[in-house]
C-alpha cells in the first residue's frame, strides 16, 4: 500500500499540467482537424455541415493569398533568423567580455525582449511617421514607410530585429558561459590568436546552442502574429501577411472557422516538420 | 549564479596578464574598436525607440522638439481617465498575477516530479512538453474560442487566465525541473531521515533554495501574460474587460493622429514589464542554461 502511494506521487504531481495540456492544447488540435472538414462560419450558421475536402481544395487551388502568404512567411523567417543570428552572436560575444558596466549594458541591450509585439508596434509607428518620426533627421522622404511597397519589408524586418535580437543573444550567451575558460587559456598558450580561438574553441562549443536557438527562433518568428497584425495588418496589399496572420485574420475578422481550420492544418504540417527536426537535433546533442 | 562567479576572477586577473604582454595604449585601441564601438552603436539602436516614446508621452501636443522641456502629464491623464487605461491596467494585473501564481505552483509540482522521480511515461511527458513549444496560440484561436464559449468564459478574464497559464506551463515546468535538479537530493533526504514527511522536507529545505527559480519562472509567466495580445483580442470584446495590449492596439488604430496618447499608453504598458525585467534579467541567462537549451 505504501509503495503504491509512493508510486502515485509523480502522477499526482503532473496530473494538473497533463489535464490542462490535454484540454486546451491536444483537444483543440484534434478539433481543428475536425472543423477543417466542415463548413463552419459563425456569421452564416445556416450553412454549417460536412464539407469533405472542399476547404482544402479551395485552399490549394483557388486561394492565391494562401500561396502568397506562404511565400512571405519563408522570406520573413529567413531574413529575420539570418540577421538575428549574426547580430545576436556578435552581441553575445560582446557582453560576454568583462568590462566595467557590463551588468548595466546587458540589462539595456536585452530590455526589448520584455516588450510586447503591440507595444513594439506603438513605439515604431512613432519612429516611422513622416512628419514626427526619427527618420526625418536622416532625410527621409515625405512618405509613410509602412504604406510603401518598396520600404515596408525592410521596415518590418528592422522593427522585429529590435525585439528579436536580444532573445537570440540571451540564448547564445547561455551557451557561451558553458564553455570552460581553461580551453581559451590552453589555446592562447598554444599561440592561437583571437580569430583562431573563435573558430576552433567558441564555434564548435556553441554549435548546439546555435542550432537550437535558430530552430526555436524560426518557429517563433513563423508564429509571430502580434507585431504584423498591429503594425501593417498584413498590408499594404497583403504583401506582409504570414500564414498564421492569415489564419488569425480569418478567425478574428471573418469568423470563417471551417476554412480557417484548413489553413491551420497546413501550418501544422510545416510546424510538425520543424518539431521533428528539433527533437532529432536536441537528442543528438545529448548523446555526445 | 555562474555569471557572478565568472565576472570576478576575470576582472581581477585580466589587467595584469595583458599589461605584461603588450604595451597598454595599443591594446586599448583594439578593445575600443572591438567592444565599445559596436556596443555603443547597438545601444543607440536599442534605446532611441524607448527615448522617442517617452519624448512623445511627456511633450505637449504640437511640439516637435527632440528634447522636451518643460514636461507635461496631460497625455497620461487622457489615456488613464478618458480612454480607460485604469480599467485595462487593472484587468492586466488580475490576469497576470493569477496566471503567475497558477503557472508557478503547477511548474513546481511538475518540475519536482520530473526532477526527483523516474516514473513510467516520464520521457513521453518530456517530449509532449517540448513539442507544445511549437504550437502557436494564433492557430488555436478558433478551437479555443469554441471551448471557452461552451464554458461560458467569453468576455470573462477567466478565459485569459486559463489560456495564458496553459501556454506558459510547458516551458516553466522544464525550467523549474532544471532549478530543482540543481538542489542536491541529499539535503532533502537528510530532512526525511530526521522524520520530516516528503512535503515538509520540500517546503523547509528545497523551497528556500529555489528562490531564483521561482523568481525566474514567475517573471517569465507574468511578462508573457502581460504581453499576450491575441487571446485577449479574440476572447474579450467588451471594453471593460480589455487588457493593456488590446487597449493599446485600439489606441494605435483610433488615435493614430494623437501620438501623445499613443506614447503615454505605451509607457503605461511598458512600466510593469520593465520593472519585472530589471529584477529577472540577472536570472535570465542562468535560467536558460539550466533548463531550456539543455532540456
Amino acid at each position: 500500500m505504501a509503495s503504491l502511494r509512493r508510486r502515485a506521487v509523480p502522477y499526482l504531481l503532473i496530473s494538473p499540467t497533463v489535464a490542462l495540456i490535454a484540454a486546451f492544447l491536444v483537444y483543440p488540435i484534434g478539433s481543428v482537424a475536425y472543423y477543417s472538414l466542415q463548413n463552419r462560419n459563425l456569421t452564416r450558421p445556416w450553412a454549417d455541415g460536412f464539407a469533405g475536402l472542399e476547404n482544402f481544395r479551395r485552399m490549394l487551388f483557388e486561394d492565391e493569398l494562401f500561396w502568397q502568404s506562404l511565400g512571405f512567411t519563408a522570406k520573413w523567417v529567413v531574413a529575420e533568423i539570418g540577421l538575428q543570428l549574426l547580430l545576436g552572436l556578435a552581441l553575445a560575444l560582446i557582453v560576454n567580455e568583462s568590462f566595467i558596466g557590463r551588468g548595466l549594458a546587458r540589462s539595456l541591450v536585452f530590455s526589448p525582449w520584455a516588450v510586447s509585439g503591440v507595444l513594439t508596434t506603438g513605439i515604431w509607428i512613432l519612429l516611422y511617421t513622416p512628419q514626427t518620426g526619427v527618420l526625418r533627421f536622416l532625410g527621409q522622404p515625405e512618405t509613410a514607410v509602412l504604406g510603401n511597397l518598396d520600404t515596408v519589408f525592410p521596415a518590418v524586418v528592422v522593427t522585429e530585429l529590435w525585439r528579436g535580437v536580444p532573445f537570440f543573444a540571451i540564448l547564445l550567451l547561455a551557451g557561451l558561459q558553458g564553455i570552460p575558460g581553461e580551453l581559451y587559456e590552453a589555446a592562447a598558450v598554444d599561440g592561437a590568436g583571437r580569430v583562431r580561438r573563435f573558430r576552433h574553441v567558441t564555434l564548435p562549443h556553441l554549435r548546439d546552442a546555435i542550432v537550437l536557438a535558430t530552430l526555436l527562433r524560426s518557429v517563433w518568428e513563423f508564429n509571430n502574429v502580434d507585431l504584423l497584425y498591429t503594425l501593417t495588418g498584413g498590408g499594404p496589399a497583403q504583401v506582409t501577411t504570414t500564414l498564421p496572420l492569415y489564419v488569425a485574420q480569418r478567425a478574428i475578422d471573418s469568423k470563417d472557422f471551417g476554412y480557417g481550420s484548413a489553413l491551420t492544418m497546413a501550418g501544422f504540417v510545416i510546424l510538425l516538420f520543424f518539431s521533428l527536426l528539433y527533437l532529432r537535433l536536441s537528442r543528438f546533442g545529448e548523446e555526445r | 549564479m555562474s555569471t557572478d562567479v565568472a565576472i570576478r576572477p576575470g576582472r581581477a586577473h585580466a589587467p595584469q596578464n595583458r599589461s605584461r604582454r603588450r604595451p597598454r595604449p595599443k591594446r586599448d585601441r583594439g578593445r575600443v574598436l572591438r567592444l565599445y564601438v559596436p556596443l555603443g552603436l547597438y545601444l543607440v539602436f536599442t534605446l532611441i525607440p524607448f527615448y522617442w516614446m517617452v519624448v512623445f508621452a511627456v511633450r505637449p501636443s504640437g511640439s516637435t522638439t527632440p528634447v522636451p522641456w518643460p514636461i507635461t502629464f496631460e497625455h497620461f491623464e487622457t489615456v488613464w481617465n478618458d480612454i480607460g487605461y485604469a480599467v485595462f491596467f487593472r484587468n492586466s494585473v488580475i490576469v497576470g498575477v493569477w496566471s503567475l501564481l497558477a503557472t508557478t505552483v503547477l511548474a513546481v509540482m511538475g518540475g519536482y516530479a520530473l526532477s526527483r522521480f523516474r516514473f513510467r511515461g516520464r520521457s513521453l511527458f518530456m517530449v509532449v512538453l517540448l513539442c507544445t513549444q511549437f504550437i502557436p496560440g494564433a492557430m488555436l484561436l478558433i478551437p479555443l474560442f469554441t471551448i471557452f464559449k461552451t464554458l461560458g468564459l467569453i468576455n470573462n478574464l477567466g478565459s485569459l487566465i486559463v489560456a495564458d497559464t496553459v501556454f506558459n506551463l510547458p516551458l516553466s515546468v522544464i525550467l523549474m525541473s532544471g532549478f530543482i535538479s540543481a538542489v542536491p537530493f541529499t539535503v532533502e533526504e537528510a530532512a526525511m531521515v530526521d522524520g520530516c514527511t516528503r512535503l515538509r522536507a520540500f517546503l523547509a529545505v528545497v523551497l528556500p533554495q529555489l528562490r531564483p527559480g521561482l523568481i525566474a519562472v514567475g517573471s517569465f509567466a507574468f511578462i508573457h501574460t502581460w504581453n499576450n495580445f491575441l487571446f485577449a483580442l479574440m476572447f474579450v470584446s467588451r471594453q471593460d474587460s480589455f487588457t493593456i495590449p488590446v487597449g493599446l492596439s485600439y489606441t494605435i488604430g483610433e488615435y493614430s493622429a494623437d501620438f501623445g496618447a499613443l506614447a503615454a499608453g505605451g509607457v503605461v504598458a511598458a512600466v510593469p514589464v520593465v520593472c519585472v525585467f530589471a529584477v529577472v534579467q540577472r536570472y535570465l541567462v542562468t535560467g536558460i542554461s539550466a533548463g531550456a537549451v539543455k532540456g
